[in-house]
């Protein structure tokens, strides 16, 4: 694995070679593997390493960045001019500010909450490919004891990531990251499961293999049921990755842009009262580096408090520009809170460790099923696009294990359902929530979110399965 | 670099593989933007690596690193090796490749113009002009423009004797124009939307383009939408724009004849397919007239599925998908041949980069145009009644690839034969071969354009790829329109 003692060194080289004003080099790799399989089959299995050196540079208010993946003199030679030329024949840009020290980084840093957990775990780093296959044969087991065919992944990986930049800014972050996905297959039926953790041990491949068997099997000959609008059971997976659109807009760069479903919305009640949503990169189920794109550390914050959205997140050049905007009395409150991309960029910063508070009474997803008296329960949800920004529509399909609740009890699986839902009338009708848990899904990143009971979900097709 | 490639070869077979390939690819990429008259975006980078795929005890391994260090190469040839072993202990049956001959070969993109020879100066320059035509409307409030140029050499070596040397070029450009006022937010795009055209080319494509011509028009456009009325919600003859008709080529077409989807292989992520093997030369995909291609070969033009070789080292093809409505042909390699009797790979199997094991990936997947001739604006005099849909805004399918819906930037209600209002927020939704079926007429070949998906995502992980899509103007009948915008 690449070290920050190696980093620092390789950095110190691109400063030599470096004739500009300023100097940033982002550093990030790792060592990656995947074992895939399908049809009771492992079919693909790979394994990378990889460093990538990203280098920008600034002369008077002009700035660029090239990126190589290899360390030797002459490609950082290369890099650092390929940076420089870019940088020097662009117009200057009056908001460009000057890379951040050490001091105000550290500022920065002084206003998070809490320790940063340790995110590296010497299991995950040392799985290997018979480890992994390991896991795979456990869950093709229960896929033969349930006559299923069974899809999926078992992946591993030890990552890192730095910042150097001239002004003696430096930071550092390893992690290790395990994740287990399995779908399981009936004849014209199908169940899913997800988790990932830092650590490996946390992940257990029999029990979302016999979870994902259990919905595959009570979902079979699936009925059809017309479209319209239901209460719906999301499961967390389902919750964080149709809710994940929306943190695009929790910045301040799309509120000056106004292409936030926000503009002219901070500080109203935009969502029901029992939604509270943090952004929290020290959660002890979070992860990622607590750093951002320019070496700011990420603050905790809250987004949205008793349904009303609270502020946004700022990288520094983003917050005093909106300082001088006319809305800048409409935003709440405005510092740089370690949310921004590596510069330049177009979308400026997001939140990324997203963590929705625990409601005061918590229900099981059991306990939504049984308080409901017609509804959907909803394992997954697929291929979520933006149907209209502003209030914020998203369409998207029901998959791999979808329920007709009726009178408190799960009656038999049905079609998947086609949904066109605004996200603000979802959080505006939520009736129940469970405890969050950190959950993964593949339309969005993670975050630590809940199961929900929504009223008034609007599906508006039925496909054929 | 066949040196390296070797290197890894020699480890591979001496540690047990019956089968080995290496690729070396050396990636450079230049991205350029603006917003709103400053600079976004201004990037290069390059990446350079190489990865062993080897088959041993009938499994399959891959491994990849970024060290082209002899050490390096063999130790990662060895990891490949081993992680075949461990791939080995579940399986069903042993890999079996399709025959192929091994061929030596070099190729490089048709180009005129290297886009990486045109200095930074001149397309800033060409950027901002775009930006101040589109913020000239009064009522633009953001304005975004973009240029990428993407060079990829790669060395391809098998153990059955294969040696191939390609450089494949790829040119992007296109912008946008949003209008935010009241609560309500528009937007158009050119010459298509997310990214602009994308097409396997050097600087020309820029300058084919007309950017800067069409600027104004666009902004124009994107104002207009706030006056328009919402398009209404019912049953309506539609007809599509070329690049809206491209990418409904893409998801209801190119992804469910992707024969590992058909297998189950993406059944955790990407999906399977309503077209199960049984359905091959039996399926009424779509009505007579619709005639779609999987068609790779540089004479067929210069989509983004364009090449000489997949990588896996077989040559490019054409594979007719739809024959005058009758489904006839999948996306293959040379693993999955067999179980469609082929005797050969249908030459799709495609990485991302060095860092990526290559699967079957889309190619130009093209409808071909109508035999008679037939421009747009004589497609609408000869409507009475229906819905014109331009540029994509929103796109979503299910995992088997049959409900899909699509919105579109603008829209035009056609009375008599004419255009009589514009329609905002134009969206239409249906049942993949229902859709194709009720096809009843295709602009002609002059009125057909190759366009350029250059992001197409499948696989874990999940490798992004760019395809082409060839389409002309058509009209379908009797289609669902305006339910994505029902809401709440």
């Amino acid at each position: 694995m690449l070290t920050q003692g190696k980093a620092g060194e390789i950095f110190e080289r691109i400063k030599k070679f470096s004739t500009a004003e300023r100097v940033e080099v982002l550093f990030s790799g790792g060592k990656f593997a995947l074992t895939r399989f399908a049809n009771n089959t492992i079919h693909q299995n790979v394994a990378e390493e990889n460093y990538t050196i990203s280098v920008r540079t600034a002369f008077d208010g002009r700035t660029a960045r090239a990126t190589t993946n290899k360390f030797d003199d002459e490609s950082l030679r290369r890099v650092v001019t390929a940076s420089e030329s870019l940088a020097k024949v662009q117009h200057r840009d009056p908001d460009l500010l000057p890379m951040p020290d050490a001091g105000e980084a550290a500022a920065s840093a002084a206003k998070k909450t809490r320790q940063i957990p340790s995110r590296y775990f010497a299991g995950t780093a040392a799985i290997t490919p018979e480890l992994r296959a390991d896991g795979v044969e456990k869950i093709v087991g229960i896929a033969r004891k349930h006559n299923l065919t069974t899809a999926g992944i078992f992946s591993s990986s030890e990552s890192v990531e730095g910042i150097f930049n001239s002004h003696n800014l430096s930071d550092w972050y390893t992690q290790t990251a395990a994740d287990i996905s399995v779908t399981m297959l009936a004849a014209d039926s199908s169940g899913w499961q997800k988790a990932n953790s830092p650590d490996v041990a946390n992940l257990n491949p029999s029990n979302l293999a016999e979870i994902a068997a259990k919905k595959a099997l009570d979902s079979a000959h699936p009925r059809q049921i017309p479209a319209g609008k239901y209460t719906v059971i999301l499961e967390p997976a389902a919750v964080l990755d149709v809710v994940g659109f929306m943190f695009w807009d929790f910045g301040g760069m799309a509120i000056l842009d106004q292409r936030s479903f926000l503009t002219d919305r901070i500080g109203t009640k935009l969502f029901g009262e029992n939604i509270n949503i943090w952004d929290d990169v020290a959660h002890p189920l979070q992860s990622g580096a607590p750093f951002d794109g320019e070496g700011m550390r990420r603050q905790t914050l809250p987004l949205v408090e008793n349904g009303a959205v609270k502020r946004v997140v700022y990288a520094r050049s983003t917050a005093e520009r909106i300082r001088r905007s006319e809305c800048k009395d409409k935003v709440g409150p405005i510092e740089a809170t370690g949310h921004g991309f590596p510069l330049p960029n177009e979308m400026g910063e997001m939140p990324l460790n997203i963590v929705f508070a625990p409601p005061q009474n918590p229900q099981t997803v059991e306990q939504m099923i049984a308080s409901t008296e017609r509804g959907v329960l909803v394992t997954r949800l697929w291929y979520i696009r933006e149907v209209e920004p502003y209030e914020k529509i998203l369409t998207g399909m029901t998959r791999d294990g979808t329920f007709f609740v009726e009178d408190g009890r799960i009656e038999g699986g049905i079609r998947n359902f086609r949904f066109n839902e605004s996200l603000i009338h979802m959080l505006s009708n939520v009736e129940a929530m469970s405890t969050p848990v950190r959950s993964s899904g593949e339309e969005s990143f993670d975050m630590v979110a809940p199961a929900m009971k929504v009223g008034e979900f609007n599906f508006t097709e039925v496909t054929k399965f | 670099m066949n040196h390296v490639a070797n290197w890894a070869l020699n480890v591979a077979t001496l540690r047990g593989a019956t089968y080995a390939d290496a690729r070396i690819v050396a990636q450079r990429s230049r991205a350029l933007g603006t917003k709103n008259g400053k600079v976004s975006s201004a990037s290069d980078s390059e990446s350079i690596g190489m990865s062993v795929r080897v088959i041993a005890e009938g499994a399959w391994g891959f491994a990849a690193s970024d060290n082209l260090s002899r050490a390096a190469v063999e130790a990662t040839a060895a990891h490949a090796v081993e992680i075949a072993h461990a791939s080995a202990r579940v399986k069903q049956h042993d890999v079996r490749l399709a025959p192929e001959k091994a061929v030596t070969a070099e190729w490089t993109t048709p180009h005129k113009i290297d886009p990486f020879g045109i200095s930074v100066e001149r397309n800033i320059d060409l950027l901002l002009k775009i930006d101040s035509q589109l913020r000239a409307v009064k009522g633009i409030t953001l304005a975004e423009t973009n240029l990428n140029f993407n060079r990829e050499e790669q060395w391809f070596i098998s153990s059955e004797g294969a040696g191939i040397h390609q450089t494949k070029y790829s040119t992007g450009a296109g912008y946008a124009a949003y209008a935010f006022a009241g609560n309500e937010l528009q937007k158009r795009s050119y010459p298509n939307s997310y990214g602009g055209q994308w097409q396997n080319k050097g600087y020309e494509l820029i300058e084919e383009l007309t950017l800067v011509d069409n600027a104004r028009r666009i902004a124009e456009e994107a104002v207009a939408l706030h006056q328009a009325d919402q398009c209404p919600e019912g049953m309506f003859d539609i007809i599509l724009d070329s690049s809206q008709l491209g990418l409904q080529i893409h998801e209801s077409v190119g992804h469910p004849i992707e024969l590992d989807r058909v297998l189950g292989m993406e059944a955790n992520f990407a999906g399977t397919s309503f077209l199960a093997i049984d359905k091959l030369r039996r399926l009424r995909y779509g009505s007579d007239l619709v005639n779609v291609v999987a068609d790779a070969r540089q004479e067929h033009g210069p989509g983004l599925g364009t090449f000489a070789f997949d990588d896996e080292g077989v040559a490019a093809q054409c594979t007719p998908v739809i024959t005058n409505g009758l489904f006839t042909g999948y996306l293959s390699s040379r693993e999955t041949a067999h179980t469609i009797d082929a005797e050969r790979s249908g030459g799709t199997l495609r990485a991302e980069g060095w860092n990526r094991l290559p699967m079957i990936r889309m190619t130009n997947i093209s409808l071909l145009p109508g035999e008679k001739p037939l421009t747009l604006e004589q497609l609408i005099a000869a409507t009475d009644h229906g819905i014109l849909m331009q540029t994509n805004r929103s796109w979503s399918i299910d995992d088997r690839r049959y409900n899909f819906q699509f919105g579109c930037e603008m829209g035009w209600e056609i009375k008599n034969g004419k255009r009589v209002r514009m329609l905002k927020n134009p969206s239409y939704s249906g049942i993949t071969t229902e859709f194709w079926n009720s096809l009843d007429a295709i602009c002609s070949r002059d009125q057909w354009t190759l366009w350029g998906t250059p992001n197409c995502g499948k696989g874990q992980p999940q490798q992004v790829m760019g395809t082409g899509h060839g389409a002309a103007p058509s009209r379908f009948r009797n289609i669902k329109v305006g339910s994505a915008f029902k809401g709440n």
